[in-house]
């Protein structure tokens, strides 16, 4: 009957997404759409300076300009604040983590805020802005990551005598054998620039003062339970009393998975002035006031024997952790500290990573987060080695690929699934190899200023943040799990409340396709409601590839609990046992009697009118699980990019681009492989497109989107995209994460292929990005 | 302030503007059609783009004084008796659009270079929306609607 | 992202915005597309007093044929000079670039005679005009006068512009047969500003280089003209030995596309490559 087919089989299925018609029609929520009467604007007043004492402020003639209503400087707000602004994550004992508030009377990076205006129009908050008058000491400033640590370097903390945070160290020594008696030792030294996330949205808060001592807090975050719990213990408030609404957010990357001043500094103005308060951020302000992410160097080593076989791996990481810890700044290294072998059996391990505080915009989670960063330098090295061992770039790795799952790492974690092997085998079926290194030799041979490059990149991450005692041992603050609840209404329509806070994966379809399954009811019965602390009590919202593994899970835990009441309710209104029901697509039958059935939804209208349902039995078909995930979620594949330089002017495009990816069970091909093409893109954009530069005095020289620069559609190509599926044995969806595999695979890839390209020259290494003139030096060294 | 009259899909609006008003600001804030979004302040990433006298601007790029007596399409008034515009459909049914924040400037470019016969190619859509930026989908999708959309309105010659 | 306060007056006719932009004594701003002008005054960099918007002088929106000559009207939009049909007979490297400008919503809003007027060296137009030789008709008070588009281009953002004058006709040569051309542009992204851009045309006489002259983006203070590089070719030199002579006196800036040694390179092989397509190799 095809009612009831197209009642089941949701997974799997490309179901066109649901929250698409209101974005469509224009009629997205984003925060910057709202304007509840009587609601003021705040402009926030920045140091020009990297590094600078405030000597004073003057706020007079702000505070007489035309429709303000208040105007503050640092000192004016710090009984506001009951604590200083969060980071939950103090890596170490001793890590150095120096308080910093909303506003602050000694400016550390270009863009710190040191005061604040208050109008009755965005207009004449700006105006009046710009009447503050600001003394300031300029001091010395640290910008260079890479210099930090070096004597006699600038502090960015004077107070610290030091700008080391932390370090943070993992070893292992499994087979006695020293990394430099190996047959083979490579070492290569890496910068990974400082990225500006771009969400197309930019931050945007309105904090509504309420009746009753309440506040709610509608911002484009990626984390409203978060925000919730932090912004109340910052304020001093009873976390009752606030309420945090993230509507449709027009993007995150990591970028708004933060607790920012301008949050803590909207929710205190209501506050104070009794009124709403709007932060409206601007591109350019974006910049400065957002977090940052990377700004890493890296020293790898591989060492390996004659025959290939990868003996050791060894990271020293120096990572900016910008002029303060926001969030989760120090943790973002160590988000990749247990990846840096690669998808490769590697017995001998060790990575340290330092902490250094610079004066610049704090770096924190950008997508991919300490993935990225690592799988940078294993690809790149690894092109590396098989140069120095002669052997083929793509032999190198399978001769090192994981072979047999699930597989304990020497870092100690226990990857749950994959096959290396037949990612990379669908990657060469789809790339065609031999055509392109044909093409590449003819025009070597033409000696063409258009040089083909081929390059690879096999990876696999740990994602599904996470299970949360093993957050408790790398000293996290909070958990990793995550909650959902299934409400059967009795008119036969199903709310699903869910933790997770989507800000563009369409989590409202994939979820419906989830529960309608398991359910059997259709998906246009299935609401899903989320993004609101009101409605979603509890949750840990959505970063990290999390969402399905632990979010998406938590559904079918809830849907269990659902199915095993209804079955209570229809075991006893059938006069039957319950282990005498067969459950299948939301009817339950009584075995040998297929006549004698009834659905869930029918046991949803008999617990919801109780007139008949099992002694002690509450009235009322609905369930929450919390679910906590036994280990990481560990998506891998392999990815291959055609690039075409210029050798004249040193411009490298992307010409091809293909991915084949692992990411367990698919829910949503169409969302799938949207993930993996928004993620690619801005993999590829951190090869060839983008970085954060700062001069020395750490004035920002690439502060808008004129000069950093996020690709169009017109520097990119189409893509192709293939799948293998190992399912994650971990959880009964045998789903894994897939948002940011794109963005931690394709980097090196893209540069691999810049070098193959130009290696006939004898160029051996391109700092990322591949700017046309780095490209066109690196030519001109290798002549030289 | 400056008297000006606009029509905005469809409705003629007179309204006293400052004349630093810029025109999304007038869309947004005086006339509460939100759907435009504003993006950047460099004129970069083409999130305010909307149609005037049929064809694509960046609003944020245009004071509404500037706008005195012209005929503004917004991303609210693309579709006809609830029935989507053929790029609003083909953007739906190939997943073009995540976040949706770039969404409604990058619909109208993509209406604009339809109707101006412009999406002729992959290569010519991909440098016809060269002012419009996406973070989420790297383009693919968005290319593929629009290939779409131009062969459902028969110009994509 | 808003503006300062600004006064700003709709100019009806060409001698109105001429009188309104002497009223202001200096403070006022002609406003036509707005393009260059505007993201300027959103980040606050620019702050004019008053502007004068001559954006409706629809009388200033035309390309015609002038005799030996192509007239365009300082408000034609980009869009409609690189659509033109006479433009794309008889000078077509002029409506091949329009279409390089920016992107097309930016097309569709700028004109030719705002992107002149602003002075930006690292503007496409003003370096293929320059190589044109075109004539640009400037009205004042006193009427009107012609200044060849090797005197307009002063320095950076400054033009020979009297500030109560109006830039109202651009006069394009035409190009016969025997001329080659070519616009060749540098950049990241198709959106960005040309990192160089070369502008070359070649003469022929009977089959023989007569004479070239080359025009370049953002090679110094204003557009330039590549004279040295121009006599060697005419001189009989090969396309490459000729652009080798294109660095002579710019200063090319340095800057987040690239660095001034860079630029320098990135001229000589953009000389190289015009040069070879105008001359059809």
């Amino acid at each position: 009957m095809s009612a009831t087919a197209e009642k089941t089989g949701y997974v799997g299925s490309p179901v066109k997404r649901r929250e698409d018609a209101s974005l469509l029609a224009g009629r997205g929520t984003y925060v910057d759409n709202m304007a509840p009467a009587g609601t003021v604007c705040m402009v926030v007043v920045r140091s020009p300076y990297a590094h600078a004492r405030v000597k004073s402020v003057d706020l007079d003639a702000a505070r007489k300009a035309d429709g303000v209503v208040a105007a503050f400087s640092a000192g004016d707000l710090q009984d506001d604040w009951k604590a200083a602004m969060p980071c939950a994550w103090p890596v170490t004992e001793d890590m150095k983590n120096p308080p910093h508030y909303p506003l602050t009377d000694t400016a550390r990076y270009q863009g710190d805020g040191v005061a604040v205006v208050i109008a009755e129009t965005r207009a004449q908050a700006k105006d009046a802005a710009e009447l503050v008058e600001v003394d300031y000491e300029p001091l010395d400033a640290i910008v260079d990551v890479g210099k930090a640590l070096a004597e006699g370097a600038p502090l960015a903390h004077p107070d610290l005598g030091t700008n080391e945070c932390y370090v943070w160290a993992l070893d292992t020594d499994a087979t006695g054998q020293k990394l430099e008696d190996a047959d083979v030792v490579v070492t290569r030294t890496y910068y990974q620039p400082r990225l500006i996330p771009n969400a197309i949205e930019p931050r945007v808060v309105l904090a509504v003062p309420g009746p009753h001592d309440d506040l709610t807090l509608f911002a484009a975050t990626q984390v409203p339970h978060i925000l919730r719990l932090l912004a109340a213990a910052t304020l001093g408030l009873n976390e009752t009393k606030v309420r945090v609404v993230a509507p449709d957010v027009g993007g995150g990357f990591g970028s708004k998975l933060d607790v920012y001043a301008e949050d803590l500094l909207a929710l205190a103005l209501a506050r104070r002035l009794n009124r709403p308060v709007k932060w409206t951020e601007e591109r350019s302000e974006n910049y400065v006031a957002t977090i940052h992410g990377r700004d890493f160097v890296t020293e790898y080593t591989l060492a390996a024997t004659k025959d290939g076989t990868i003996t050791h791996c060894r990271g020293r990481v120096t990572a900016a952790m910008g002029a303060y810890l926001q969030l989760v700044t120090p943790g973002i290294p160590l988000l990749g500290a247990w990846i840096y072998a690669g998808p490769y059996s590697i017995p001998n391990y060790s990575v340290e990573f330092k902490g250094v505080f610079t004066n610049t915009t704090p770096t924190d989670a950008y997508r991919g987060a300490g993935r990225p960063e690592a799988t940078y330098v294993i690809e790149r090295t690894m092109d590396a080695l098989a140069d120095e061992l002669g052997m083929d770039k793509l032999e190198l790795r399978r001769k090192n690929f994981i072979a047999e799952f699930p597989h304990t790492l020497a870092s100690g974690l226990t990857v749950d699934s994959g096959d290396h092997g037949a990612s990379l085998d669908k990657l060469l079926e789809l790339l065609e190899l031999d055509a392109l290194r044909a093409e590449q030799a003819k025009r070597r041979e033409n000696k063409s200023t258009k040089q083909l490059g081929v390059g690879f990149s096999t990876y696999h991450e740990m994602c599904g943040l996470a299970p949360s005692r093993i957050l408790g041992a790398i000293r996290y603050a909070a958990g990793g799990w995550e909650q959902a609840t299934i409400r059967y209404l009795p008119t036969g329509s199903v709310q699903v409340i869910t933790g997770t806070s989507p800000h563009g994966q369409g989590h409202e379809t994939s979820w419906a396709q989830i529960v309608a399954d398991q359910l059997g009811c259709d998906i246009d019965a299935v609401e899903v409601l989320h993004g609101d602390t009101s409605v979603s009590h509890a949750g840990l919202d959505t970063y990290g590839s999390r969402s399905l593994p632990v979010g998406g899970v938590a559904l079918t835990y809830a849907a269990d609990k659902v199915i095993d009441k209804a079955r209570q309710i229809v075991a006893h209104q059938l006069e039957v046992a319950a282990e005498d029901l067969e459950y299948d697509a939301g009817t339950f039958s009584v075995k040998g009697s297929p006549d004698k059935e009834m659905t869930v939804a029918a046991a949803a209208w008999a617990a919801f009118a109780a007139h008949d349902l099992p002694e002690g039995m509450e009235p009322g078909l609905e369930a929450t699980a919390t679910y906590d995930p036994p280990n990481f979620s560990w998506p891998g594949g392999a990815h291959a990019s055609v690039v075409e330089v210029d050798t004249e002017t040193g411009d490298a495009r992307l010409v091809r681009y293909v991915a084949v990816d692992d990411v367990g069970k698919v829910v949503n091909p169409l969302i799938v492989d949207g993930q993996v093409h928004g993620g690619i893109t801005q993999g590829i954009s951190t090869a060839l497109y983008e970085e954060g530069v700062y001069d020395e005095e750490g004035n920002l020289q690439t502060a808008n989107l004129v000069t950093y620069l996020v690709p169009s559609a017109a520097e990119l190509p189409s893509f192709e995209l293939g799948r293998t599926e190992s399912p994650s044995p971990t959880n009964p969806l045998g789903v894994k994460g897939v948002g940011e595999t794109g963005t931690i695979a394709a980097a090196p890839a893209v540069i691999n292929a810049v070098v193959d390209a130009l290696s006939h020259l004898g160029v051996k290494d391109i700092q990322m990005p591949a700017t046309p003139e780095r490209v066109w030096r690196a030519i001109q060294e290798a002549k030289a | 302030m400056r008297q000006v009259a606009l029509t905005v899909n469809g409705t003629r609006h007179e309204l006293e503007l400052e004349p630093r008003e810029l025109l999304v600001y007038v869309l947004r804030d005086r006339l509460r059609l939100t759907g435009t979004n504003v993006g950047c302040d460099t004129s970069s990433c083409g999130a305010c783009t909307v149609l005037v006298d049929g064809e694509s601007v960046k609003s944020c790029t245009m004071l509404g004084v500037q706008a005195d007596g012209a005929e503004i399409k917004t991303i609210e008034g693309l579709a006809t008796n609830g029935t989507m515009h053929p790029v609003q459909q083909a953007f739906h049914d190939h997943h073009a659009l995540q976040c949706g924040y770039c969404t409604p400037g990058m619909v109208m470019a993509a209406v604009s270079l339809i109707e101006h016969g412009e999406a002729t190619s992959e290569a010519a859509i991909r440098e016809g929306l060269e002012g419009n930026l996406c973070r989420c989908t790297g383009y693919h999708n968005i290319v593929l609607a629009v290939q779409e959309a131009a062969n459902t309105m028969g110009r994509t010659s | 992202m808003i503006p300062a306060r600004f006064d700003y007056d709709v100019a009806e006719s060409v001698d109105e915005a001429i009188e309104l932009l002497a009223a202001g004594g200096g403070d006022a701003k002609l406003l036509a597309g707005g393009h260059s002008l505007i993201p300027a005054m959103k980040l606050r960099i620019a702050r004019p007093e008053k502007l004068v918007d001559i954006g409706r002088l629809s009388d200033l929106a035309y390309v015609k044929d002038g005799g030996t000559h192509i007239a365009i009207g300082a408000l034609t939009r980009h869009a409609a000079v690189a659509a033109d049909a006479l433009l794309a007979e008889h000078c077509p490297i002029v409506s091949h670039t329009a279409g390089q400008i920016g992107d097309p919503p930016v097309r569709h809003r700028g004109t030719l005679g705002g992107t002149l007027s602003h002075g930006d060296p690292a503007s496409d137009m003003p370096a293929v005009v320059l190589a044109l030789g075109a004539d640009l008709v400037a009205r004042g008070k006193g009427g009107e006068r012609v200044v060849p588009a090797a005197e307009f281009f002063t320095g950076v953002f400054e033009t020979a512009l009297a500030p109560d004058e109006v830039l109202v006709e651009v006069r394009v040569p035409k190009l016969g047969a025997s001329t080659g051309w070519a616009y060749l542009k540098a950049n990241r992204r198709a959106q960005d500003w040309a990192t160089v851009g070369v502008a070359a045309l070649v003469h022929r006489d009977n089959g023989s280089v007569a004479g070239a002259s080359i025009g370049l983006v953002n090679m110094g203070a204003t557009p330039l003209r590549a004279k040295a590089a121009e006599d060697a070719l005419a001189g009989g030199s090969t396309a490459a030995d000729a652009a080798a002579h294109v660095t002579e006196g710019t200063e090319p800036p340095s800057d987040q596309a690239g660095s001034s040694e860079y630029r320098a390179h990135l001229a000589q092989v953009l000389t190289r490559r015009a040069l070879e397509q105008a001359l059809g190799a």
